[in-house]
This record gives structure tokens, C-alpha cells and sequence, in this order.
């Protein structure tokens, strides 16, 4: 039996839509004396259960504004769910939003050490990772350059070799082995690759069905914020497949 | 308890680069650099000192520029930490949304990092004690009351302020006028001897928590002119640490309430 490191029970998200966003005192003070203050209820996420032992790769499928996105956010930690409960083990290393937490007045050097705390790494450990991660970037050139003259793209190479340079136990996947140019993204696809083979756990989402069927093995479909599927890669996908048709 | 420690050491680090990325840029790319901590609150003493000194009455006070800087210097931590703090939480929008981390980090290192500022800006005090000719007494080492007080009251009124400043945009100008009617009533660059014991006036000192650090800071530096007691007020120092851990007790349990919606409001 492999160790379970994920397990999320009935978990629900809910946001409030304010039918107009009220961001000063007046506008909610006016609204709260004539009583019209009312949020729109929103569930982005409902009765999410599931569980992954160490070495599954899920995929997550399901159309825009299914909750994909939130649900990863709901696993790496930055949303708190409303309700239900989340357990995981071990280090995360969550390649969302690649960068969050650069300051563009920084230079690549600094961000290396400011990004790297963000993502909870230790002193010693980037001061002793730090060539990797620079010749990992191909930024040796650029990297006292402040990051605000980095190209786009720049910025996510950093990002990526920043986030990539430990060991992580779970990696939450977005979307982001598009990353740079070509030459870039099959250095990135590799490193990708050979975490895999160090029996990470893997959550992945993505539009790409082949990409899905090629990484994971097991999979969901979320719509409306619930899942409506759940299993191995090739059932789903088949269902997925005859939703999208 | 050890989770607490843990806790500690997982994030210390973040929070070493947080107050270090405060101090790197607020002076980044200005020719001077760091020279500004020291050079513009001397500068500002050398304006007040010009225009409040004659008008006031203080122009045969030597020591007049170093009661104005000590004023001025506490003042200037608490209102840019306190400032800072009520936008911290949207400005750092981006990094919330998406990755996690402890958010009472934020309105914390900014306290931190103005305090070390402010800290090195104690040099110019120094110095220009000395040049005009007072000399430390032995009723110096109790300095660390007042700068542990000051600390405690900005932590704690910034907790709060960064609350409310995600839900109430407002609270980000409200504060600047509540910051101006502070300052007056601080006895920055007047001092509070003008009125009489008897007077009301003299109950907005005593119950001003930041007046009571600078008040405790001057009799430290071994000015003799600070509240009527001329002396190391101990009520002061007591009161002022009272408050200080009630705002923080206060701020703190607020904070760890609203937190989680923050999120949804930024």
C-alpha cells in the first residue's frame, strides 16, 4: 500500500460576489443604513473529495471557470476553504503563477533569495543551490539586472528554475511547461520529467488532453464546481471527450 | 509549543528578506542612498528648529534642536510604520493571491524594517547631542524603555489599522489626518511646560501613549525639560507598555479573525 499524501474531504469554496464592489466607508455606510448590502453567493468549488497516494498523477480537467485554478489554490494552501478539510504531506512545490513574489525593483540575484523565502527555502539551501539555479535560468549575464528590464519571458525562466530547484514531494502543475522559448521549454520539460521518475505526486491541469493522457494516470472533470467524473486517465478522458464534442 | 518554534523557523528567514527588501528600496536609486536616514531627519530638525525656536519663544534654548529631533524622530517611526502597515496588505495583493504565506508578515515587516531605520537614524541624534553639548548620564540605559514601548505601540496599532485597511479603503486617509492631529498633540516642536498643570490640555499628554515614549526618551537622553516632573516618568513608561501590549492583543486577534477574508477583498 503506498503513503497517502493528499486527501481533501467535502471541501467547498465560496466567494461573494458583491453585486457592486463597496471599497469605501461612504458607499457602505449609505447601503448598510437603507439595508441593501447583499452578496451573491458564489460556490466556485462543492463536495470536492478525493485522495492521492505518493506517485499518482492527476490531471484536472474541465472548462473555463470549472474551479480548476481555485482547486489548486484550495491544495497549495493560499485559499482557505470554507468548508471541508484538506490534508497533505510533504513539500509542495506549486508551479502557479510563476514569479508571485518577485519585485521588479529587485535584481534577478536578490529575487533569487526573496522568491526562494517566499516558497519557504532555507538560507543555506539557495546560497548552496544558487549556481544551479542561475545556470539552470541561462540569466548568468542579466542576472544584476533589476527585473523590471526582464523580457516576460525572463521572468518565467527565473521563476521556474527558482521553483524547481528542490525536491518537492507534490508538484501542482498550471499550464506552465509552456514556458519561454523553445529551446527553454524542453530544458523545463525534462526537468518536469525527471521528477516524475523520483515519484512525485503530480497535479496537473490543463485543456490538452493528450498532454493529460501523456503525464497522469489517474483523472477528474470538474464542472460548476463539482466533479462529475473521477478515475483513470482513459475512462475520464473518453467522458471528457463526449462532453467537449 | 514546538509547533510555535517551528513556525518561527520556517518563516524567519521570509521575514529577514522582507525587512530587508523594506530597507534596500526605500532609498534605492536616489544618489544619496542610505545617507537619508541620517541626513533628512536632520535636515527636518534644522527647518522646525528655524521656524518654531523664534516663534515659540525657544531661541536662548541650545538644546532645542535635540528636543526637536528626538520628538520628531519617534513621531516619524510610528506615523511611516503605522502608514505603511494600512496598505500593506494591498499592496502586496499579488503575493497573497498566490502563494502562501503567514500574512501578518507583512504588516510586521514593515514595522520592522522602519524600525531598524530609525534605529540607524538614532546616530544623527547622538551626534548632534554631543556637538551642542549633552552628554549621556547614567540615566541613559533607560532608552531601551522607551524604544521597546514605541515597538509594541506601532506593532500593535499597525495589526490593526492593516485589518481594517483591507475592507475599508478609506482608513488609508483617515489615518494621514489622524496622523497630523497625533503629531500636534506629541509636543514635538513645543514644549508642554506653556500650560498649566490645572490646564485639560495637560490630560491629552498624559493620555497620549506616543507622547509618553517621547516624554520617557528625552528624560533617557538627559534632556530636563520634558513633562512637568522633569524626570524619568515611570507612570509614563508602565502605561505606554500597558498599551502597547493591548493593541497588540487587540490587533492581533483581529487580524487572525479577518484573515482568511482577505483574500476575497483584495
Amino acid at each position: 500500500m503506498e503513503k497517502e499524501v493528499i486527501r481533501l474531504e467535502n471541501v467547498g469554496m465560496k466567494f461573494n460576489l458583491s453585486s457592486e464592489k463597496l471599497d469605501n466607508l461612504k458607499e457602505f455606510f449609505i447601503k448598510f443604513v437603507k439595508r441593501d448590502i447583499h452578496y451573491d453567493e458564489f460556490w466556485a468549488l462543492r463536495d470536492i473529495s478525493f485522495s492521492l497516494n505518493k506517485g499518482d498523477r492527476l490531471g484536472i480537467l474541465g472548462l473555463n471557470g470549472a474551479g480548476k485554478s481555485t482547486l489548486l489554490k484550495v491544495i497549495a494552501g493560499v485559499y482557505k476553504p470554507t468548508e471541508g478539510t484538506v490534508k497533505r504531506e510533504g513539500v509542495i512545490a506549486p508551479l502557479i503563477e510563476l514569479g508571485a513574489g518577485f519585485d521588479m525593483q529587485y535584481t534577478g540575484a536578490e529575487n533569487i533569495y526573496l522568491y526562494g523565502s517566499v516558497l519557504g527555502y532555507s538560507k543555506e539551501f539557495i546560497r548552496e543551490r544558487y549556481d544551479e539555479i542561475v545556470e539552470f535560468s541561462g540569466l548568468r549575464k542579466f542576472i544584476d539586472v533589476p527585473l523590471k528590464n526582464y523580457s516576460s519571458g525572463m521572468k518565467a525562466r527565473l521563476g521556474f528554475a527558482i521553483a524547481t530547484v528542490i525536491e518537492p514531494d507534490i508538484l501542482i502543475l498550471d499550464e506552465v511547461l509552456s514556458v519561454g522559448d523553445a529551446k527553454f521549454r524542453k530544458k523545463s520539460e525534462e526537468k518536469v520529467l525527471s521528477m516524475f521518475d523520483k515519484g512525485v505526486t503530480v497535479l496537473f491541469v490543463s485543456h490538452t488532453l493528450d498532454q493529460v493522457k501523456r503525464i497522469c494516470n489517474k483523472a477528474i472533470i470538474l464542472e460548476h464546481g463539482r466533479i462529475i467524473a473521477s478515475g483513470n486517465v482513459d475512462e475520464v478522458s473518453k467522458i471528457y471527450m463526449e462532453k467537449t464534442k | 509549543m514546538g509547533s510555535i518554534i517551528d513556525h518561527v523557523k520556517k518563516y524567519r528567514f521570509l521575514l529577514n528578506e522582507l525587512v530587508k527588501k523594506g530597507i534596500k528600496l526605500r532609498y534605492r536609486r536616489s544618489y544619496l542612498g542610505v545617507l537619508w536616514t541620517l541626513l533628512e531627519p536632520l535636515l527636518t530638525m534644522i527647518v522646525l528648529t528655524i521656524i518654531f525656536g523664534p516663534l515659540l519663544g525657544y531661541s536662548d534654548d541650545k538644546l532645542f534642536p535635540v528636543y526637536v529631533l528626538s520628538g520628531r524622530l519617534l513621531y516619524n517611526f510610528f506615523s511611516l510604520a503605522t502608514k505603511e502597515s494600512t496598505r500593506s496588505i494591498r499592496v502586496n495583493a499579488a503575493m497573497i493571491k498566490k502563494v502562501y504565506v503567514p500574512k501578518y508578515l507583512y504588516p510586521l515587516s514593515y514595522v520592522l524594517y522602519n524600525y531598524v531605520i530609525f534605529l540607524i537614524s538614532l546616530i544623527v541624534l547622538a551626534v548632534v547631542s554631543l556637538i551642542l553639548g549633552l552628554f549621556p548620564t547614567v540615566k541613559l540605559l533607560l532608552i531601551f524603555i522607551p524604544l521597546i514601548n514605541v515597538f509594541l505601540l506601532s506593532l500593535g496599532v499597525s495589526l490593526i489599522l492593516s485589518t481594517i485597511g483591507v475592507f475599508f479603503r478609506d482608513m488609508e486617509y483617515l489615518w494621514n489626518v489622524a496622523l497630523t492631529l497625533i503629531m500636534y498633540t506629541c509636543a514635538i516642536f513645543y514644549k508642554t511646560d506653556r500650560f498649566s498643570d490645572t490646564s485639560w490640555i495637560i490630560w491629552i499628554f498624559k493620555l497620549n501613549p506616543l507622547y509618553g515614549c517621547i516624554d520617557n526618551f528625552r528624560a533617557a537622553i538627559g534632556l530636563a525639560d520634558t513633562f512637568y516632573t522633569h524626570c524619568f516618568n515611570w507612570n509614563f513608561a508602565l502605561y505606554c507598555f500597558v498599551f502597547g501590549i493591548l493593541t497588540i492583543v487587540i490587533g492581533g486577534l483581529l487580524f487572525r479573525k479577518c484573515q482568511d477574508r482577505f483574500i476575497l477583498h483584495i
